[in-house]
């Protein structure tokens, strides 16, 4: 077994699920003989045909509705938008449609598709190409919001939300594409949605992000770890629906939280789930929730772009402002 | 200079606005039986819109969107489909959804606010109406794609107004029809207004119908209140793209003879001179003329069936006026396969406020 970046384990993940699904097909703009910008769909046209693995026109908007379209017949449309930033016009879809077309039809019809992007900034991308739009996503009823943050987890989430039988928006962090090597077995078996996952124990203070700010999370509690401190981390994974019972477990333990993600500050998920925490967590508080962000501006060009995503110094020094409450 | 591409719009038209004839008839049109079945769906359509208006005027249906005066161009679609094609609609189109086996009772729930109007016994496979305009174009693109992957022998029949052509994502899902050859017709409902905003506000191209030539396709005309055109030009449309995976756009001109809904007062911006001259060359008169002219049409058939339809329609609005409410948490049952465990306590809150106000919605 080789060890595989994230970008090759959603390959892995997408082609399994073909193997097995007849009615799973691939679309979007340049995944066939190009294989994707990022090359997640590299060699799967060699393998699937044009058929399964269907290169678009340049259209955006066409491509959710066409998910749609492709979903209400039963097929499992795995739908790449290059990036983020062109992600957007899919929103007047995905929020009119694809979140409600099971609801508006008691059930009829329905969409179980896989819309994929590549998101959030580390990259040196050009402009537009660097967002972090998950709190859009995870507003929309009827839509599952789904960002990995390890090639493993990558491969799972990937084949659950390529089975669910509703939309799941499937975020990927491009920073991580190729960022580190993991052994991922290709056993079909996938990892459960609507869960967290704790990838570190510690209870002095939790860490909670999702994403490319997890690797991040992960340096801050070595650097907290030097300094005495254990910090836990959660992995989100599913931002919609959210699993609030790990991270209020994880907080009755530590008393302490810190969250951390690339969007903006204002309405960000971290607010949702400091709102949690005021609210069911609010007797395990030892101390204020702290929020790791970007800032409420357009994410900056590459030159200044280190200032505006969270690091591992701004995470720990919000962990270590926390530990002065007891 | 050379000329690279040059192009034609053509438009059909069989039947003048006395009921007398143009040109050489459709074979289905020397079936006496045939016409009267579209006369007679013309008529339950228009006799249904007129109670839909009446019960929303009273307060027992909710905002409600008339097809007075294009029952041709919904009929003529109606009757031109196979029971496997799939019909992806605007807001506009009950004729045909009323043929496909629509129930006036599911149309009338939908309209008066009830989820449940949209889970038809009939076409199960069909679109619900779209109101969000234009953006069901797309959808017809994903289901005229998913019947060419499978070979399957079925059309997707989009149907929109004039006001959608301008958008951009209407014309996104006829450039992937053109590229990929999807058995798909888009129908433009014209019916010259798009709410206030009249067909010469609305874009300077000469017809709507070249639009599909930009994509790759033909897009033709046809006299939208003429029945006998209309349910032509879509069958030869349809077997086209069944039979050769041609897709096509017809452009139905018509006219609205009604408010855009029951919310409008057209009178705002348009002159009733215009419209009552428009009454002239409405289609059911027009195909009663004929019928009549062919003397295939008596005063006591047409008495006959107005009572037929009414009493269709009366039953129809006397059962969705029956209907039971849905419960409570219907509004969030149907939103996933499954509830996930995060919406549980929603959930629990939910039922809490139904049982507040005595179990049932309205």
């Amino acid at each position: 077994m080789t060890a595989l970046t994230m970008v090759e384990a959603i390959r892995d993940a997408m082609a399994r699920a073909m193997e097995e699904d007849p009615d799973v097909v691939v679309l979007g703009e340049d995944v066939g003989h190009d294989g994707g910008v990022f090359r997640a769909t590299e060699g799967l046209v060699e393998r699937f045909g044009e058929e399964r693995v269907i290169d678009t026109p340049l259209s955006e908007a066409l491509l959710a509705g066409l998910a749609v379209g492709l979903g209400a017949q039963r097929m499992r449309p795995v739908v790449e938008f290059q990036f983020d930033g062109f992600l957007y016009p899919a929103i007047d879809q995905l929020v009119n449609h694809a979140g409600r077309l099971r609801n508006r039809t008691r059930g009829r019809l329905s969409c179980p598709i896989v819309i994929r992007a590549p998101y959030g900034g580390g990259i040196r991308a050009p402009e537009h190409h660097s967002e972090s739009p998950e709190t859009f996503y995870a507003h929309m009823p009827g839509i599952r919001t789904v960002i990995p943050s390890t090639p493993r987890r990558a491969y799972g989430l990937m084949l659950a939300a390529i089975r669910d039988p509703d939309p799941v928006v499937f975020l990927e962090p491009k920073r991580l594409y190729r960022a580190v090597r993991e052994e991922v077995p290709d056993d079909g078996e996938a990892l459960p949605l609507d869960q967290c996952f704790k990838v570190r124990d510690g209870t002095d203070v939790t860490l909670v992000g999702w994403g490319a700010s997890l690797a991040r999370i992960l340096e801050a509690a070595d650097l907290l770890a030097g300094e005495g401190i254990e910090a836990g981390v959660i992995d989100v994974a599913t931002l919609k629906p959210l699993d609030a019972g790990t991270i209020l477990d994880a907080v009755r333990r530590s008393g302490r939280c810190v969250i951390a993600h690339e969007a903006p500050r204002s309405y960000g998920p971290a607010a949702e789930i400091a709102a949690l925490l005021a609210g069911e967590g609010l007797f395990s508080l030892l101390a204020p929730v702290e929020r790791v962000t970007g800032f409420d501006v357009p994410v900056p060009l590459p030159r200044l772009e280190d200032h505006y995503l969270p690091d591992a110094e701004r995470i720990a020094a919000a962990a270590r402002r926390l530990m002065g409450y007891r | 200079m050379q000329q690279v591409a040059s192009f034609a719009v053509e438009r059909t038209a069989y039947l003048n606005a006395d009921g007398t004839c143009a040109e050489r008839l459709p074979a289905f049109a020397g079936d006496r039986d045939e016409l009267v079945r579209l006369y007679r769906s013309m008529v339950l359509t228009r006799t249904f819109d007129a109670k839909a208006v009446a019960l929303q005027r009273t307060g027992r249906l909710g905002t409600f969107a008339s097809s007075l005066g294009q029952e041709a161009v919904t009929v003529g679609i109606g009757a031109a489909m196979r029971p496997e094609d799939v019909l992806v609609p605007s807001f506009r189109e009950q004729g045909a959804q009323i043929l496909r086996g629509v129930t006036l009772e599911e149309i009338f729930a939908y309209w008066g606010g009830d989820e449940r109007g949209s889970d038809f016994a009939g076409p199960r496979e069909d679109f619900p109406i779209c109101v969000p305009v234009g953006t069901q174009a797309a959808h017809a693109a994903g289901v005229a794609l998913a019947f060419r992957l499978r070979r399957e022998p079925r059309v997707a029949v989009c149907v929109m107004g004039d006001g959608a052509t301008s958008k951009g994502d209407v014309y996104e899902a006829m450039n992937a029809a053109g590229v990929w050859r999807l058995p798909l017709v888009f129908v433009v409902n014209n019916n010259e207004w798009a709410i206030s905003v009249p067909r010469s506000k609305q874009t300077a191209a000469k017809t709507l119908a070249q639009k599909a030539i930009a994509a790759g396709f033909e897009g033709e005309q046809v006299d939208g209140n003429d029945v006998i055109a209309v349910r032509a030009v879509m069958e030869r449309a349809l077997a086209m793209a069944r039979d050769e995976r041609q897709p096509r756009l017809i452009e139905a001109l018509t006219y609205r003879l009604s408010d855009h809904t029951t919310a409008d007062d057209a009178r705002r911006y348009r002159d009733d001179k215009e419209v009552s001259e428009r009454w002239k060359a409405e289609p059911v008169g027009r195909l009663r003329g004929f019928l009549v002219a062919r003397d295939w049409w008596s005063k006591g058939d047409e008495e006959k069936l107005l009572a037929d339809c009414a009493r269709e329609v009366d039953a129809a609005a006397e059962a969705y006026l029956a209907r039971t409410g849905q419960p409570a948490t219907a509004m969030i049952d149907h939103v996933f396969a499954e509830l996930p465990a995060a919406m549980e306590g929603q959930r629990a809150a939910i039922a809490a406020l139904g049982a507040r106000a005595g179990g049932e919605g309205r």
